[in-house]
């Protein structure tokens, strides 16, 4: 395989920019081209994952059509890459065969050592789509301690859900906020600088509670860790 | 329209409301997490020692498959049976009836025993028997706490999970059992005394199925105390209200549950006590025995493609135990005698009004996180129905303000274009950034705010960047 599209998803593109970059130096670094089809948008979770599946099955179709002529597809997202394979089909569209980032690097490359350099102490959080939906397992930890110079530290109580849900953070703040409280209370008993994920959505609720307790845990995605190198290290984006 | 169903509880709040209250509850919080805790590892490990736990999965859920595909076949099956040695049938519509039925064979009878049973309380049959004068007396020590303290159960298993032992020990006190101490083996002789004088002068008792035999007519308790054993034996009149998916085809079937049962919900390899009784035994046991098939709201249920797999439940509890949103928020949030995860997909699907808020609110309870269909051992994919049932409350609901905005997102990412205007428009945001966070947002933004920063729109979002340097 040397041709592989990225999907960046919506939260990504707009919001972490740096993630989809790194992702594509990983990529290119690896052998690969990339390419990123402009005409993408969203997978539709949001929209399934609320009630509104007729236009989930709207942006389903279209996903599908979009992506349709390449090998694979590659997602620095679990809970995105679970929407296109699992949901997808049920909703009348057939995507072509699409992977979170750390599957496709293990599975279909098969590397665990991608040359990264992160000198950081690290937790990692399994995101509960890619722990249970996809069923990643321990590859993204396999690919961690790969890394050199990074010091990864366990998290305790690692698969329990952060809380975040999509709109559940929104329509049921108070017990979202109940579940984050117990999620930052592990990170924090880790001493990590930075937690990292498979999925900027979980770290956009792990760090935004951590960023408004001024903990100074820095929230990184996994993508932007395996990409960092000792000739182009990882910075804080400057946005 | 009948009655309303007793399923849900009269005047509860919606699940957020009635979260917001329950969440403050650090006592709740407590015993719930200490509770949970523990008896996660304790499943994880009885589940851990069968090699063939996966199999033993999968042949439940194709047995209950095959049960609720030919449902009518086996209950005519069961019927035939449970007549044939001597008992009585009584089919039961909704609560109601089946209320009538057990109040009617009660008789002159002013007091009856109850095996813990979650179809009696689906129904709220020892309310209906107290209007009317009868009074049933729980034999299940957890269910006696909750009944003695004028309580509501809040667990399908250990309905006074959310209690400790010094609010038990006050609870007994008030009821005039008079323990001396705290100590659970003091506590539980105080129970065992008052018991002891119900089942030896109580004439009839009414007990729930976890199982029924089609074949052989047979019913099936599982049970820890012994308590159900003795309502079962002593007593000279029994009835047992079942709820219709609980028929099995045969024994061998049993073989299968009696694995997953116990490890499921009491963690242990076998449960203490398992019971079955087959019609009437001249001279042993009951001299009667009726047997209510109850179906209030199962066969509209059933009628669901997606939503009917709720009826394989067996009734384990294992998805309250793992779920993040039962263990904070404990059972009672839910409004409904099926809390956690199970009373998510079942209670609204009982309700079957889409138009009832507190039952809509239940399949929206959840962060999707699917902790609860790795561990039921009947394999319900509860992430699945919960996003089909919260079309269903999206439908009745027509247009509300997120009807609205959804579809607006919806058109949005409908076209590349639109997209990327939208993407600088949402960049406005970054008007309430200071020092790199934004700490608070207005409309529904601000729910987020409330406890989180909230991330700041990227000065370049990445299809700019991409256009620039690869493009
Ligand atoms: S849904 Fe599954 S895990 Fe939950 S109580 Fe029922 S059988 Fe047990």
């Amino acid at each position: 395989m040397e041709k592989v599209a990225l999907f960046a998803t919506c939260l990504t593109d707009t919001l972490y920019p740096a993630t989809a970059r790194a992702t594509v130096r990983l990529l290119e670094r690896l052998g690969l081209t990339v390419e990123f089809p402009l005409d993408q948008t969203c997978c539709g979770q949001m929209h399934f994952n609320t009630g509104y599946r007729d236009h989930a099955a709207d942006l389903a179709v279209r996903f599908a059509s979009m992506f349709s002529g390449y090998d694979a597809v590659v997602v620095p997202s679990g809970s995105c890459a679970g929407m296109v394979r699992h949901v997808q089909p049920d909703l009348g569209a057939a995507p072509p065969p699409t992977y979170e980032l750390s599957e496709f690097l293990v599975d279909v490359l098969q590397v665990t050592d991608v040359g990264a350099y992160f000198p950081h102490r690290v937790t990692y959080h399994p995101t509960c789509h890619s722990l249970r939906m996809l069923g990643v397992g321990d590859k993204p930890l396999a690919l961690l301690r790969q890394v050199r110079g990074l010091e990864l530290v366990e998290l305790p109580q690692a698969d329990s859900c952060c809380g975040f849900g999509g709109t559940f953070a929104v329509k049921n703040a108070d017990t979202s906020t109940a579940m984050l409280a117990d999620k930052m209370r592990c990170v924090l008993d880790t001493g990590a600088e930075v937690l990292t994920a498979g999925d900027n959505s979980c770290l956009m609720h792990i760090g935004g509670g951590l960023s408004r307790l001024r903990t100074g845990v820095r929230p990184v995605h996994l993508a932007e860790v395996l990409a960092s190198t000792e000739e182009e290290p990882w910075a804080p984006a400057t946005r | 329209m009948g009655t309303r169903n007793p399923v849900t509880w009269l005047g509860s709040p919606t699940f957020p409301e009635a979260a917001r209250t329950a969440l403050a509850d650090t006592q709740l919080r407590r015993n719930l997490r200490n509770a949970t805790t523990t008896i996660r590892g304790r499943r994880a490990q009885a589940v851990g020692e069968l090699p063939d736990w996966e199999r033993l999965r999968r042949a439940g859920e194709a047995i209950k498959d095959d049960v609720l595909h030919h449902l009518d076949r086996y209950l005519e099956q069961l019927e035939a049976a449970v007549t044939a040695r001597g008992g009585v049938v009584h089919w039961a519509r909704d609560a109601a009836e089946a209320n009538d039925i057990v109040l009617r064979l009660c008789g002159d009878a002013r007091e009856v025993v109850k095996v813990k049973s979650m179809a009696t309380q689906e129904i709220g049959l020892n309310e209906a028997l107290a209007a009317a004068g009868v009074h049933a007396v729980e034999t299940d020590l957890a269910e006696l706490i909750v009944q003695l303290g004028d309580d509501r159960p809040s667990h399908i298993l250990v309905p006074a999970i959310h209690r400790n032992r010094s609010e038990i020990r006050e609870i007994f006190r008030a009821a005039g059992l008079g323990p001396a101490s705290d100590d659970p083996r003091v506590l539980a002789e105080a129970a065992r005394a008052h018991l002891r004088r119900k089942f030896l002068s109580c004439e009839v008792a009414v007990s729930g199925a976890n199982f029924a035999v089609a074949d052989t007519g047979s019913v099936v308790v599982l049970e820890s105390e012994g308590n159900g054993r003795m309502c079962l034996t002593l007593p000279r009149k029994l009835i047992t209200v079942m709820g219709l998916e609980k028929v099995v085809p045969t024994w061998q079937d049993l073989e299968v549950f009696l694995q997953l049962l116990p490890r499921s919900s009491t963690a242990e390899r076998m449960n203490p006590y398992t019971s079955t009784w087959t019609g009437v035994t001249p001279g042993d046991g009951p001299e009667e025995f009726h047997l209510v098939l109850l179906d209030n709201g199962r066969t509209a249920t059933l009628a669901d493609p997606v939503g009917r797999q709720a009826l394989r439940c067996i009734r384990c509890s294992a998805c309250l135990n793992v779920c993040p949103v039962y263990e904070r928020t404990g059972g009672r949030s839910y409004g409904s005698v099926y809390p956690g995860p199970i009373g998510a997909i079942l209670t609204p699907q009982l309700v079957d009004d889409p138009h009832d808020e507190q039952a809509a609110s239940l399949p929206f309870a959840s962060s999707l996180c699917g902790a609860c269909f790795e561990v039921c051992p009947v394999r319900i994919d509860i992430p699945s129905v919960l996003t089909h049932l919260r079309a269903r409350a999206v439908e009745a609901k027509g247009r509300s303000a997120e009807s609205v905005a959804m579809a607006a997102a919806a058109w949005v990412f409908a076209s590349a274009s639109r997209y990327e205007k939208a993407q600088k428009l949402g960049s406005l945001a970054r008007l309430f950034a200071h020092d790199g966070r934004i700490s608070w947002l207005p409309g529904p933004g601000a729910a987020w705010t409330s406890s989180r920063d909230a991330p700041v729109p990227a000065r370049e979002p990445f299809r700019e960047w991409w256009r620039k340097n690869r493009g």
